[in-house]
Order: structure tokens, then sequence, then C-alpha cells
């Protein structure tokens, strides 16, 4: 496997926020891909531990908000010894073109710890394909 | 009457801590096949001396995972999919997707017949017990 690439560990950054949550705990940033197909801006976040129900997914004022929270309670128990990465919760925002996704289409998908975000575009942004005449 | 005033995110917080300071931690020393490999791991240890092994890979499908034993060592590999179909037009691109090698060796001998592993949520969760050879025994005093 020399010619294969080693795949490395991403360092998990921390959210920073211009305001402080009320909440004092620490908040990652889900490393993200987002893409356009035709019909659709598909947004792919990476939340390991963030089971359905913790998942949270909101659109206000344009902006979206994703925020995951893992459950401690598994960890109460448990003595660290070696660590490599460090836990905490989830938390993303991007801001949309303003009205261009239909919100109340959206589908949210999880898998593996993969979000998969689906915004259905707004009829008036879906490209136009023009007819030579 | 005493305040009970118990704060909910102490706990976290002292794991959050505890975690920071364990990188430090000579533990594996150069058993493991360095640091900055994927997939990150984190061990702990579990109130009856056995360990826990929670390994993070969001995005690698149970299939897609290879785990073998021997002796005390643990070898994970796998491949770990990042795909954006067809003819989609990028406009962040944060995830890396490739394979996989990684050996973990423990300071302990460990029960290779009773080990398990959880993969759910992009956790992979090993439970590793220790050899009953391994395990301190308490010396009476005469």
């Amino acid at each position: 496997m020399a010619s294969a690439q080693e795949l490395e560990v991403q360092q998990k950054r921390a959210l920073e926020k211009k305001d402080e949550a009320t909440v004092p705990a620490r908040i990652y940033l889900p490393t993200t891909d987002i893409f356009e197909t035709e019909n659709a801006l598909m947004v792919v976040m990476e939340m390991p531990g963030v089971v359905n129900e913790h998942a949270d997914i909101t659109i206000e004022d344009n902006v979206l908000t994703v925020t995951g929270r893992i459950d401690f309670s598994k960890y109460e128990k448990l003595q660290p010894v070696y660590t490599e990465y460090n836990i905490g919760h989830f938390q993303r925002s991007f801001s949309l073109a303003p009205s261009s996704i239909d919100e109340h289409r959206i589908t949210a998908e999880m898998k593996d710890g993969v979000l998969t975000l689906t915004l259905p575009k707004a009829e008036r942004v879906k490209a136009r394909k023009i007819e030579l005449k | 009457m005493a305040l009970a005033f118990a704060d909910p995110f102490d706990a976290l917080f002292r794991f959050q801590r505890a975690l920071d300071q364990q990188l430090e931690s000579g533990w594996l020393e150069d058993l493991t096949t360095g640091r900055g490999a994927f997939p990150p791991i984190n061990v702990f240890q579990q109130q009856g001396s056995d360990f826990v092994a929670i390994i993070e890979m969001p995005g690698v499908s149970k299939d897609a995972l290879r785990l073998e034993v021997r002796g005390d060592t643990i070898r994970i590999s796998g491949t770990k999919m990042v795909d954006y179909g067809g003819n989609a037009s990028m406009h962040r691109r944060e995830r890396v997707g490739g394979s996989f090698d990684r050996t973990i060796s423990l300071p302990v001998q460990l029960d290779p017949n009773r080990i398990t592993a959880e993969c759910r949520d992009g956790i992979l969760v090993l439970s590793l017990p220790r050899a009953e050879s391994d395990k301190p025994k308490a010396i009476k005093v005469s």
C-alpha cells in the first residue's frame, strides 16, 4: 500500500462564537462538504457520536444552523489513559442566499455519524436552459 | 439546609480537561503507529480494570471496516468513502476519504476471545478485557 496516500486525522476545530453560549461546554465545528447538484444544495457534515434525536437543524433569517449533541453519559465511568481527540458537541452555521432554498422540502439523513442535508433549490434560482432558435 | 446545586456540566468539564491532560501521556509510548494516523483513538480504563478504546471514524460503514486481534495488538483497517455523486459542483470541500490501516499495541495482555466491537454513529467502541493472567491479584498478608 505504498502508493496509496495515508489517511490523516483532521484536527477538530473549536467553534469561535461572537456571542458566548449559555452552556459553557466545548463545541466543535463539524467537518463539512457543501456541493450543488441540479436540483439541490447538499450539506454533508461529520458528527461522530451524534444520534438522530440529538441533531437539530434550523433555518432562520437565511442562516442554516446545525447542532449535534453527543451523549456524554457513556463516558461517565471511564478514566482516560491515552487520548488523541477531545469530545464535545458540534455546531456550525452557514448563511444562505435569500430565498434560494425551498425550506419546506429540506430533508436530512444521518448515517455512520455523517449528516446529509438536502436543501432543494427554490424554483426561482434553478438553472433554466435557453433554447436557441 | 445545604444547597444542592449540582453542576450538570461539571463532570463534562473535568472529563474534557482530563482528555487534554492525557495528550502528553506516555501510556502507549512507541507502541502505536504514531499519532496523527487515522483513525484517532482514545483509550479508557473501566472500573473493573478492563480497557475500552473509543475510535472516531465518521463515514466508515461497518462493512468497510476490518478488525484483527493478535496477542496484545489490534489492527484496524478499512476505507472511508467520500462520494459526491455524479455532476456536483463543489462549494466547500473539507472531508477527506481514503483507506487506512492502523495497529495499536496495548501494554497489557488481552483476552482475544472476549474482545467485542461495536460500530455505531461513526464511533467504534472496542471493549478490551484483560487476560486473566494479566489481572492484578490481591496478596494476603499473613
